[in-house]
């Protein structure tokens, strides 16, 4: 059973930067928990404390239940795919796969029996004797994935291991990530940047945002039901509209709870007809600009000093200019206080 | 700056560097300071007592006329020698750049200069030269040129300081070739395309494109001449005839090794770290403003 | 860490640029060879004296063509024993250059490479007061401490041994410099990902560091064994007696002006054998060699 639990873990640099202020998450075995956030929230910073490459300054991580805070990295039993893959650059394929087992004093035939599994189940086994610069990038990347696997760790690490690649691949490698962590069952915490890849591969969405998290949940939870205004403008494309609740018309505040001070609301759940249909339960928004994008077509409009985008599915006769009447199911109203926390 | 990772132990950096600084202290800065110290002593004529006499010693020497001499000839003989080297360099880089063909065998005929000792490029020069067997010494006086570098001061400097420069072409050919390929062949093109003829070109562009490798060379080769061809001095005339050739290091060595006077050798020691320190600080601002621009 | 590659293309010739002449080109081509015949002249005529007889020699000038006595003086060279220099032969000083340069080569990338190593990948109290107490020695030549350094080997018991002629020039900032510069240039993951695998400080040095820095092991390699061929100072100081010379040094204790029994033609053999070793290291390893010289200096 390896679990991963994190007991109010902070980190503070020496010039005093509080990279991560603590943070609590209980990540259950074989379950894929995804840090995502913007550069600069501590997610990496989070994982490398997993990992044992930086020191905790505060609070306890443990690994299986066994507190690893003074364990070194190469004790925790963990694997890690780097950003930048990492491939010891004069090593071939194999011996890239094998340096860990070797340095474990793992017996050479069960080093080559695990290599040449592990290369066989990414498809490698055609360059085992190449050296990394050989490589394609999705090679690479295959072959970090590979040096991870090859040890049968109890987690994995990922750290945004899809970043340098491009977009089609990147869509393809995630695919292959997931398949190969559910096959494999081992716990794994994957950060990124990324929010689509974050939902799309989590089974536990953690959100963090300067060093504290804002949210943890199941993927779709999260999109539906935002605890704060950041997670709601970060996690979906294109973002939650938010829209002050003094800019809107008392029709549709007054079904607003106490303390709100901000409305958002989905894109998608901004149902809008033509202007001369404006009734008092709806906003007027002007659009400014229209970007189809084959299945559907985003309308970015203003309604007052505010910014909102709406979809519409298909194409779409509404042109720049065109005022429309915009109306919000109230189930799909989500009202934040003045702090962006979630009123309920 | 990003943190770099390290690896946490507590002692074994300083066993790794401590075979470094152990001899970086017994032959680099216990000596340095003793020679500090000593610039600052007079021993008596017997050499059975010494006084500290402070600043005396550099009075002393700054006012020998022999020391005054052997600044000028060490001017002569630097400034000639880095003239002398660097030209002739630049003048075959920008032929071999020019051409395609054997550029690689130009390349290797002409660096291994490089692998010859300062004091050997010395006694070759002094074999093809010297008066009685030297054959190109023996040309020289059948064109009824009065050629003799043992007696006459100037043709002594002037074959010290070809010895010198021969030696340091095939640096300065090196540095000088990778400068000209840095230079981006477009800007050459889009001054052929302006109207610039060739000769224009060189001196317009490529040349002003070259100042920091020139500049870089200027000061390495300054270093070179000031102290890494006591070889050549010592190997060909031995500071003659009558001191014309005895540059600062030589009358260093002279002084202190074959004529033992100990405190004026010591504070030219110390002039000459003070002549290094100007030259390396002169160097690492080149680098810097490398940094900043390249 | 780019090379320039001043290699020649496969085949063809000579691509005119805009503006080149094909007269330029002719020209370019006559001013190098006159540049080659220059610098290879000395060594040309030194390798023909080197198979004259001695009364050849003293007789300029010399011929242009190599004579017939070439087995005879260098083996008397190399198995004679050479009268001037105590009958010392040339094998035994070329024995001391190769013992003095290589000791100088390798001791220097050795203490060059471990002390970078601690600068660069550990954080220890002191370890910027180390950085530039090793970088101030670029300050330091022999020649500006000449008296006090001999006096310490003399203190030390080193004259007249390989230790005396190695150990005081294997302390070199430049070799720490260009191993620190390479060794910041290795990214970070790469040393997370050798601890991740298990991979302590000395595994990490023997499996990644060391194989990494072949290429400039072997740059460094070929600048330092010339610069300890290459001594004249340091080893006068520190050799009296002749079978410790190195041959550099016996070289120039083998000619004299002054009296006429200067053996011209042992000279020239001596010279031709101090200045083969170098040149070959320099012209058999010259990728290395360009390299390591234009990085060495960066």
């Amino acid at each position: 059973m390896a679990t991963v639990d994190l007991k109010d873990v902070r980190k503070t640099y020496p010039s005093g930067v509080e990279a991560v202020k603590g943070v609590s998450i209980a990540i259950h075995d074989k379950a894929l928990c995804v840090l995502v956030g913007p550069s600069g929230c501590g997610k990496s910073t989070l994982l490398r404390m997993i990992a044992g490459l930086e020191a905790i300054t505060d609070g306890a991580i443990a690994i299986e239940g066994k507190v690893v805070n003074a364990i070194g990295p190469a004790e925790r039993d963990i694997a890690m795919v780097f950003q930048n893959y990492a491939l010891y650059p004069h090593m071939s394929v194999y011996d890239n796969m094998a340096y860990g087992l070797r340095n474990r004093g793992t017996p050479r035939d069960e080093i080559d029996r695990r290599v040449r599994a592990t290369a066989k189940t990414l498809e490698l086994d055609h360059l085992l004797k190449r050296q990394p610069r050989e490589l394609s990038g999705g090679q690479r990347q295959r072959v970090a994935m590979g040096r991870a696997i090859v040890r049968n760790p109890k987690v994995f690490l990922f750290d945004e291991p899809l970043s340098n690649l491009d977009a089609k691949l990147r869509g393809q490698m995630r695919v292959e990530i997931k398949n190969l962590q559910r096959a494999l069952g081992v716990t794994s915490v994957y950060v990124t940047h990324d929010q689509l890849e974050a939902m799309t591969l989590a089974d536990v969405l953690v959100v963090m945002n300067a060093g504290v998290v804002e949210q943890i949940g199941a993927p779709l939870d999260v999109y539906e039901r935002p605890e704060t205004t950041f997670v709601a403008s970060f996690i979906g494309a294109p973002p939650m509209n938010l829209l002050p609740v003094a800019a809107l018309p008392s029709s549709i505040t007054s079904a607003a709870p106490a303390g709100a001070a901000t409305l958002g609301f989905r894109p998608e759940d901004g149902t809008f007809s033509d202007h001369s249909e404006q009734s008092q339960l709806s906003l007027a928004a002007e659009v400014e600009g229209v970007e189809p994008v084959g299945a559907e077509s985003f309308l970015y409009c203003r309604h007052a000093d505010n910014r909102l985008i709406l979809r519409a599915s298909g194409r779409t006769t509404v042109e720049p200019g065109a005022r429309l009447a915009v109306t919000i199911a109230p189930e799909k109203m989500h009202w934040f206080d003045g702090e962006g926390k979630r009123l309920s | 700056m990003t943190p770099r990772v390290v690896f946490p132990n507590k002692i074994l950096p300083y066993l790794l560097v401590a075979p470094q600084l152990a001899i970086t202290a017994i032959f680099f800065y216990w000596p340095a300071s003793q020679a500090l110290y000593q610039s600052m002593l007079r021993e008596d004529p017997f050499g059975l007592k010494s006084s500290f006499v402070w600043f005396a010693n550099f009075r002393k020497v700054l006012a020998d006329p022999n020391y005054l001499n052997s600044l000028k000839v060490t001017a002569i003989f630097s400034v000639s020698t880095a003239a002398v080297a660097m030209s002739v360099a630049l003048l075959l880089a920008v032929m071999a750049d020019k051409v395609v063909r054997s550029r690689g065998l130009y390349r290797t005929l002409l660096i291994w200069p490089y692998a010859v000792a300062p004091a050997i490029a010395g006694m070759l020069w002094l074999f093809l030269f010297n008066p009685s067997i030297g054959s190109l010494a023996y040309l020289l006086r059948a064109a009824g040129i009065a050629w003799d570098p043992l007696l006459n001061g100037t043709q002594a400097m002037v074959l010290v300081v070809a010895a010198a420069a021969w030696k340091q072409i095939s640096y300065n050919f090196l540095f000088f070739v990778a400068g000209l390929q840095a230079i981006p062949k477009t800007l050459i093109e889009a001054a052929a395309i302006d109207g610039a003829g060739e000769t224009k070109r060189f001196w317009t562009i490529v040349f002003p494109l070259l100042a920091p490798t020139t500049f870089f060379l200027l000061v390495v080769n300054t270093v070179y001449a000031f102290f890494d061809t006591f070889g050549i001095i010592h190997a060909v005339t031995g500071g003659g005839p009558g001191k014309a050739t005895e540059t600062l290091v030589y009358k260093v060595y002279n002084d202190g090794f074959v004529n033992l006077i100990l405190g004026d050798s010591a504070a030219q020691s110390v002039i000459l770290m003070v002549i290094v320190i100007a030259l390396t600080a002169v160097q690492f601002r080149y680098v810097e403003r490398k940094v900043h621009y390249g | 860490m780019a090379e320039p590659s001043m290699l020649p293309p496969a085949s063809g010739h000579d691509k005119l640029m805009i503006g080149q002449s094909a007269a330029g080109i002719y020209l370019a081509h006559a001013v190098l060879i006159l540049g080659v015949v220059i610098v290879a002249f000395p060594i040309y005529y030194t390798f023909v004296a080197s198979t004259h007889t001695l009364q050849t020699i003293l007789r300029p000038p010399l011929p242009l063509v190599p004579g017939s006595e070439a087995v005879a003086n260098y083996s008397e060279a190399l198995f004679g024993g050479i009268g001037r220099i105590g009958g010392v032969g040339v094998g035994t000083l070329l024995f001391n250059s190769t013992v003095t340069a290589l000791g100088i080569a390798l001791g220097k990338i050795v203490i060059s490479i471990l002390s970078a190593y601690a600068i660069v990948f550990y954080r220890f109290p002191l370890r910027m007061t180390f950085f530039w107490l090793i970088f101030i020695t670029l300050m330091l030549p022999v020649e500006v401490r000449i008296l006090p350094t001999y006096k310490v080997m003399v203190d030390l018991g080193l004259i007249d041994t390989y230790a005396g002629l190695i150990v005081p020039l294997i302390a070199s900032a430049t070799a720490t410099l260009l191993f620190r510069q390479f060794f910041l240039t290795i990214p970070g993951e790469l040393v997370e990902a050798a601890r991740v695998d298990g991979a302590g400080p000395w595994k990490f040095f023997k499996d990644i560091l060391l194989p990494l820095s072949r290429t400039n092991i072997a740059a460094l390699f070929v600048i330092l064994f010339i610069y300890g061929w290459t001594q004249y100072l340091w080893p006068l100081l520190v050799t009296n007696r002749n079978d410790m010379n190195t041959i550099v040094i016996a070289l120039r204790k083998m000619i004299s002006f002054a009296d006429a029994d200067t053996e011209w033609h042992l000279v020239m053999v001596t010279a031709i054998l101090a200045i083969l070793p170098p040149i070959l290291v320099v012209v058999l390893m010259q990728r290395w060699f360009v390299r390591g010289l234009i990085e060495t200096e960066k």
